[in-house]
């Protein structure tokens, strides 16, 4: 059964833009691709090993600006330039999960905080690099062969092979050993030490993969709106992902892709149905409704009810 | 073989094990006894690298111990239990195990993104150790359970096949009957000469006499963090300063 809906859900994905009404709906469906790759991401870290990573909107600014002034100032393609801005956040991701290696928990939170705050100063104050508060604009559209991925049907496309990748690879490395050693940290450390997990190198590896995949969401983005600035590193960028992350339901393959897609589709719909305030207050009851009433996460919730129902 | 020599911890200017010496001989059940505070546990943790000694060292078969992470003692064939019950909580017997055997497997980090049947050929290989290691602590009825939903003396089951899948060839047991009933003690004990009988030399700290007194062949004894006697259990429980030091007043009670 588990299969058929995979399948099922794997075919909507795919046929998304045939049958939505409007550009600003594929438009919708593009962000929330993007923040499916970036929950995806945080999912490793949070989800699997434990370690809450708040300035995870350093990684996704990183690629961000990576993959824009390497295509605007050095005229780059898009595809090296994803490839780089993927390698460098994924780098910053090694610089964290070292220092990692002493700190955990509320330190490691700090740590990730204040990497966040010191990238996003650059980013202002840098302004030979990165045109300041001013931001890049101009950033190129990516190309396939011959082809502009300009329209956002092709773009949907392409984030959509995005969050199929994030998600493979998470998938196979929370089902290998890895993923194993992953939450053998997160469930009791010293255990894990005791049958020869090497801490270090697994929280290292966990950073670095997830850091990586925020790079990735970061070239889309900067790529699909065509323009960067240190807008990028706003904190509420990284607290949505957290959102996601734990709504959806943290330490699940499903849960970051459910929440992102909620947590985007919701303002949106918000926004629509009422005026500015009324959305805030809105979407704010909302979430203390769901952490309510689904404490773990709405997946793991429907996972549970799902195996509660006795079997025939 | 597992020497320790001379080892000594100091915590600010509190001694807990003072110029401790003393073998472990391969293929051997040895027990570390002793009152409350007599630094068995501190002496664990030293030699398993959750603790830095201040002074002294470990070897084992002429390698220094001291001084590496636990997870590279462990990855030497040093494997130790805790003594308060220590489980990956939210995961299953199963998914415990699977854990527990991270030294069996090979898979790095490219073998498993890009690998496709060598992957899934070690998957099974591991899925049919871990099954074996479950059976063989009597958990085979607990399979798919939490760990956290198994009644205590399971638990320390549990926490055993955890050890065995990391491969020890020393296994340090910090108190395993601790809690436990008469009966289940009973079987630990019987896990224990199992798991002798398959070439791994067993080092444990016990407060229980008779279950020390029972399988040990060495039975070293510490007293304010020092060694006060070694030998077999006969001996020890013969021997002036243990029964002064330890066993005190009431005589019989070993």
């Amino acid at each position: 059964m588990r299969r058929v809906g995979g399948g099922c859900l794997a075919l909507i994905a795919l046929t998304l833009p045939l049958w939505l009404p409007s550009a600003y709906h594929l438009h919708v469906a593009i962000m929330a691709g993007i923040f499916g790759v970036l929950a995806l991401s945080l999912n490793l870290l949070l989800g699997y090993t434990g370690q809450l990573s708040l300035g995870h909107a350093a990684f996704f600014g990183i690629g961000a600006y990576t993959s824009a002034l390497l295509t605007l100032k050095l005229e780059w393609s898009f595809w090296p330039a994803l490839a780089a801005a993927i390698a460098l956040a994924g780098a910053a991701g090694w610089f964290i999960g070292r220092l990692s290696l002493k700190l955990r928990g509320a330190y490691f939170v700090l740590v990730t905080i204040s990497f966040a705050g010191v990238i996003s100063l650059v980013s202002v104050n840098w302004i030979e690099l990165t045109n300041g508060p001013l931001g890049l604009p101009g950033v190129p559209a990516p190309e396939l062969g011959p082809w502009s991925l300009r329209t956002k049907t092709a773009y949907y496309y392409l984030v959509l092979a995005a969050v199929a990748l994030s998600y493979v690879v998470s998938r196979r490395l929370v089902g290998s050993r890895i993923g194993r050693a992953f939450v053998a940290l997160r469930e009791n450390e010293a255990l894990a030490e005791s049958i020869g997990v090497d801490v270090t190198h697994y929280l290292v590896l966990a950073a670095v993969v997830s850091a990586a995949m925020a790079g990735l969401g970061g070239s889309l983005y900067a790529h699909y709106t065509r323009f960067v600035s240190p807008e990028v590193f706003l904190f509420s960028y990284t607290v949505t992902m957290v959102i996601m992350v734990v709504a959806g339901g943290k330490g699940t393959l499903a849960g970051p892709l459910v929440g992102a897609v909620l947590f985007t589709a919701l303002p949106e719909a918000l926004r629509a149905a009422t005026s500015w305030q009324w959305q805030m207050l809105a979407y704010g009851v909302l979430l203390v409704l769901l952490v309510v009433f689904m404490p773990r996460g709405i997946v793991p919730h429907i996972n549970a009810s799902f195996s509660r129902t006795p079997r025939p | 073989m597992l020497a320790v020599r001379n080892l000594a911890v100091r915590f600010g200017g509190v001694t807990a094990l003072e110029g401790v010496s003393f073998d472990v001989r391969p293929g051997s059940i040895t027990s570390v006894i002793g009152p409350n505070g007599a630094g068995k546990t501190t002496a664990f943790n030293a030699i398993t690298g959750y603790l830095r000694p201040t002074g002294g060292r470990v070897t084992y078969e002429g390698v220094t111990l001291t001084g590496l992470r636990p997870s590279a003692i462990a990855q030497r064939g040093i494997v130790r239990t805790f003594q308060r019950t220590s489980v990956f909580p939210s995961l299953s017997v199963e998914d415990n195990v699977m854990t527990g055997l991270h030294l069996r497997g090979t898979a790095g980090f490219l073998a498993v993104l890009l690998g496709r049947r060598r992957l899934a050929d070690e998957e099974r290989h591991l899925a049919s150790d871990a099954a074996a290691i479950i059976e063989f602590v009597g958990l085979a009825h607990r399979r798919r359970e939490a760990a956290s939903a198994l009644p205590y003396g399971e638990q320390r089951l549990l926490e055993l096949a955890l050890a065995l899948a990391a491969r020890p060839r020393v296994l340090l047991l910090d108190e395993p009957g601790a809690g436990m009933t008469g009966a289940e003690k009973t079987v630990v004990s019987g896990l224990i000469r199992k798991v002798r009988e398959q070439n791994v030399t067993i080092l444990l700290v016990e407060h229980d006499m008779r279950l020390v007194m029972g399988i040990s062949d060495t039975v070293i004894v510490l007293n304010g963090g020092r060694v006060i006697a070694e030998g077999a259990p006969a001996e020890i429980q013969a021997h002036p300063d243990v029964i002064r030091a330890y066993l005190g007043a009431s005589h019989g009670s070993a």
